[in-house]
């Protein structure tokens, strides 16, 4: 989230489209409900099903999965054409202006520079005209025909509201009542808030679909207000701070990117990071990137990370693909290249598409180990239930290790929520049996590890050996003993840069944030974003001060929430070019002549002149981006594509399938129904209940009461028409496998007209398997299609193809 | 903590005002004390508190945790109820349907309790012990990595990197435990490495 929770309160609308606040977060969605009571605040929801967050709206638009951008664009196109932007904001913090070069061209569906053998792109014409000065070229006028507004507006002026009707299958009507209301948002006055889930992130363009709302609350000046934002809710409780430690292939902590093989040696990988700015006088704040490089590795590699080994660079991993992600990791253990695997609290047999293929690659692993508080159904992938688990385990040869871990009530530490608020806990309960916590068992298997290299030597030891392990009991490490590395400390002096006689901090001390970090080795941080979590002024992440001047939702003394514990992403942008809050009723920072201050830690050096340096400090434009160069694998600019499995042929580009840039593997094409398949006609996707939380809530027995039995729910349209009862008994099936389960039939799911023809819907919820306290059932990934976002390789969980039959009673 | 020995605190002192105060006022003596004995203690007056958050969806609604035992005292403390924490910012005590479960997620039957090992082609597990099973883990782990580790690419580049073995961290851990996870992983030179947020 740009925002949080607590700033929801300050908004006009509130557009819920890819989630469903109301169910997913209901204690989040409170805030909502605040806003509509206490400020007259509106909410628009657009899903294909009335869910309970629809049920309390003000407008409801239905729309077909997987067609959001055609939506988005068209939400775009309609306030261009009706002049309902906010000019001033657009001009001044976007790259609206800025001059693209020649060569860039989007047609028939595709962009300069497409390469179908490979499914990728040359980008090189993605990108601004650079001026003999060496900045990029701006025309503040806006009249230059390849300015990125131009670009845009002709690229976004197919998405007419007939067209967003013939793709999303909303009534124009509908979509033209949402257009009205949100373009109201354009004045300065008013804020609109996106919140968004799963919705938008599970599929083959999920990266797009939040790209095109951040695009129109750009138009619309809303990115840095108070009740504005994108706010994506995440699905789990640390899912954010698991992110941002860089838990994923390509990632360090804090969002620094792993090395790739073409970057040898330290140089080389600074010389693609580390951006100079773009306009002159901007912050463009990664310059500071060595500085958290090198931190890091001293964190990591304490005393053998020095400035002659490059800070110990070849102790880190060498990519030679953009990611191991979790995708091409099942690939390659389908493939029998993969030999030992490790699951820490992640129940990958339940959670991942085409459940067939997950189980037999997970039987061709020589050793599965898995670390969790619950019985999960990956630790039993072996283990025949019927037809909910139809296995021979003879026939599989894995060794199994299954780890009792504790639970939150059982561990000190932190988390981070949707908002960046990282939130410490205290254990309140004994463990039962033989649990452990993570950190001792993380400790316990590197402990065993370095002793074994340390004896037998072995394949380059040396990051094993010197890992750097500062803690009082090796064994098991303390939350505070972590978290304080994670803050960072001085190794020697640190003093201001611009005061030499200032002292940040004495050598040994804990560094007050990330403003202190140096490139030379004399700092270590574990992971930059975070730093000033656990200062000398002790652990900011335990303060429970409830003060809140004014009632903004700030909450300065609550917790810490990075960066810098700024509440509010961007806020400089909430005031205008001479530092006024756009909206004096919900101003965040002002500008009062000599520096920036207000009820937010300034999102902007806290002297940065208004009108000279731009508000969106990372980006070495200083301004934000309509149009994003070559940063995105599948364009510069949002189109829309239709799903891999797609109930009609795309509209627009008839000729490209799916995302032209996501990544396929090569038997997972063949596993995928044809676009308007007569043998697959019914457009599925997969949702969450109230009732439960993904996989866990089942092993609790008042959930499992409360929502006992899978189900899946279709329109009585399609009831009628295939003759199924409603709690009767039906079979669902992809190209990929088969499920049964009892039929709900509802109004919350209408058939839809898209390109003239009837879509049906099937809704599956997903939280069933066979283990824990509820019946044993099927979920969504029996049926789900192998295939990712074209950026970030999320599946494309949320929309896919099936059948649907009548069948006679319970098969199992 | 401060918050937390205060607002038990108020809550036993709050008991004894009761009785102190509304009946004694009224001037009977005996018949308070007699009263007083025979009121059951409140309940949640014996337990010991700890602030926690929701472990499910990401607005990490306050919770306390109460307990039988201290945990701080070195006690074993049973978790004996969970409700909203009434001074969060984001919740203000109220609970969603799965968070006012918690307490049957703690308790859950199906919690593990001891290391367990499924051997090739066996059709069930059977117990084994902390050190055999840590022992095996980092024994496999070695001798994988030692086999498949690539020092250099193809062109000679220095790329030190170990592919076939996998780690799929969690998505409600601690950010304490992912960065030790974090450290131990890569230091390896694990590559397939990702969390839950991929999906």
């Amino acid at each position: 989230m740009t925002n949080s929770w607590t700033d929801i309160r300050n908004t006009d609308l509130v557009v819920i489209m890819g989630g469903n606040a109301a169910e997913a977060h209901p204690c989040g969605f409170k805030w909502v409900t605040e806003a509509k009571a206490n400020r007259g605040a509106k909410l628009i929801v657009v899903d294909p099903r009335y869910t309970r967050s629809a049920s309390v709206s003000d407008l409801y638009a239905p729309i077909r999965q997987g067609t959001d951008i055609a939506f988005l664009l068209g939400l775009i196109n309609y306030c261009i054409e009706n002049d309902k932007v906010q000019r001033d904001y657009v001009k001044a913090f976007t790259n609206a202006g800025y001059v693209v070069k020649q060569g860039f061209t989007y047609q028939d569906g595709l962009f300069s520079g497409y390469d179908e053998a490979k499914r990728d792109y040359d980008k090189s014409s993605w990108d601004y005209e650079i001026g003999a000065d060496g900045f990029a070229v701006v025309d503040d006028t806006l009249a230059n025909p390849r300015c990125v507004w131009n670009l845009l507006k002709n690229h976004v002026a197919v998405y007419t509201p007939e067209m967003v009707e013939r793709i999303c299958g909303t009534p124009k009507d509908k979509f033209l009542k949402v257009a009205e209301m949100v373009a109201e948002c354009s004045s300065p006055t008013k804020a609109m808030t996106s919140m968004y889930a799963l919705g938008w992130t599970q599929h083959s363009k999920g990266s797009q679909n939040i790209r095109a709302m951040a695009m129109l609350q750009l138009i619309l000046g809303n990115i840095g207000v108070r009740g504005g934002g994108m706010n994506a809710l995440r699905g789990h409780s640390n899912i954010q701070g698991l992110t941002d430690v860089g838990l994923m292939s390509n990632l360090l902590p804090g969002y620094l990117t792993l090395p790739n093989e073409k970057e040898p040696d330290l140089a080389a990988y600074m010389s693609t990071r580390g951006f100079k700015p773009l306009r002159p006088n901007q912050m463009s704040y990664w310059q500071n990137y060595r500085k958290f490089f090198v931190s890091f590795q001293k964190a990591m590699y304490g005393s053998a990370a020095t400035p002659e080994n490059d800070f110990a660079y070849d102790y880190l991993p060498k990519l030679d693909v953009p990611g191991y992600d979790v995708l091409r990791a099942f690939d390659m253990m389908h493939q029998g290249k993969i030999n030992l695997y490790l699951c820490q609290g992640f129940n990958a047999l339940q959670a991942f598409p085409n459940k067939q293929k997950i189980t037999a690659s997970l039987s061709k692993l020589k050793l599965l180990v898995v670390m969790d508080p619950l019985a999960t159904e990956t630790a039993r992938f072996w283990e025949n239930h019927g037809a909910h688990n139809d296995v021979d385990p003879s026939a599989i040869q894995t060794e199994v290790i299954e780890l009792p871990s504790t639970c939150f009530a059982e561990d000190d530490g932190s988390l981070t929520n949707s908002g960046r608020w990282l939130q410490w806990h205290w254990a309140g309960g004994t463990p039962p049996g033989e649990a452990k916590r993570d950190t001792w068992i993380m400790a316990q298997i590197h402990l065993r590890l370095k002793e074994l290299y340390r004896k037998e030597g072995g394949a380059f030891p040396d990051p094993i050996l010197n890992l750097h392990w500062p803690y009082a009991d090796p064994g098991d490490p303390t939350a505070e003993e972590i978290a304080q590395e994670i803050n960072g400390r001085a190794l020697a002096k640190v003093t201001d840069t611009a005061d030499p006689t200032k002292v940040l901090a004495e050598a040994g001390k804990l560094l007050p944030g990330f403003a202190a970090l140096r490139d030379d080795g004399s700092t270590s941080c574990g992971c930059w974003i975070y730093s000033g979590c656990f200062n000398e002024k002790g652990n900011n992440m335990a303060r429970r001060d409830t003060d809140d001047p004014d009632e903004t939702g700030a909450y300065l003394k609550w917790a810490f929430s990075w960066p810098a514990n700024r509440r509010i992403l961007y806020n400089r942008a909430s005031a205008d070019l001479n530092g006024k809050a756009w909206d004096p009723d919900r101003k965040v920072i002002e500008w009062d002549g000599a520096k920036w201050s207000g009820y937010d830690v300034p999102d902007i050096a806290p002297t940065a002149k208004p009108g000279e340096v731009g508000p969106f400090i990372m980006n070495p434009e200083g301004v934000s981006r309509l149009f994003t160069r070559g940063m995105m694998r599948d364009g510069p600019f949002p189109a829309h594509y239709e799903p891999f499995e797609s109930p009609i042929v795309n509209p627009v580009a008839p000729n490209v399938r799916g995302n032209p840039a996501a990544r396929v593997f090569e038997g997972d094409f063949r596993q995928f129904a044809e676009p308007a398949s007569a043998e697959f006609p019914y457009a599925a996707t997969s949702y969450r209940l109230t009732e439960h939380f993904h996989f866990w809530t089942k092993h609790v027995i008042v959930n499992a009461v409360m929502q006992p039995e899978f189900f899946v729910e279709i329109s009585e349209q399609l009831a009628a028409e295939k003759g199924i009862a409603k709690d009767g008994w039906v079979r669902v099936w992809s190209k990929r496998g088969s499920v049964t389960a009892k039929a709900m039939v509802t109004k919350r799911i209408k058939p839809l007209t898209c390109d003239g023809k009837t879509v049906h819907i099937v809704g599956i919820p997903l939280h069933w398997g066979f283990t824990g306290a509820a019946k044993k059932g099927f979920g969504p990934n029996m049926l789900t299609p192998y295939v990712g976002d074209a950026n970030i390789e999320t599946p494309e969980y949320k929309a896919f193809l099936v059948n649907i039959e009548p069948v006679s009673g319970p098969v199992a | 903590m401060n918050i937390e020995l205060s607002r038990r605190a108020f809550l036993q002192t709050a008991g004894a005002g009761l009785a102190g105060t509304t009946l004694g006022a009224l001037g009977f003596g005996d018949i308070e004390a007699a009263h007083a004995a025979a009121i059951r203690a409140f309940k949640l007056a014996n337990t010991t508190e700890a602030r926690n958050t929701c472990p499910y969806c990401s607005v990490a609604c306050g919770v306390i945790l109460y307990s039988k035992g201290d945990l701080r005292k070195g006690e074993q403390a049973e978790i004996t109820h969970i409700e909203g924490d009434t001074d969060h910012p984001t919740n203000r005590g109220t609970l969603c349907p799965k968070g006012s479960a918690l307490l049957g997620f703690v308790k859950a039957p199906t919690r593990l309790q001891q290391p367990m090992i499924r051997k090739p082609g066996a059709d069930k597990f059977e117990p084994t012990t902390w050190e055999d099973a840590l022992d095996r883990i980092a024994r496999l782990m070695k001798d994988d990595r030692d086999q498949n580790f690539v020092a250099t690419n193809n062109d000679g580049v220095t790329v030190n990197r170990w592919i076939t073995t996998g780690f799929l961290a969690a998505s409600a851990t601690t950010n304490e435990t992912a960065f030790e996870t974090y450290k131990v992983v890569r230091s390896t030179g694990m590559l397939v490495f990702d969390n839950q947020a991929r999906v």
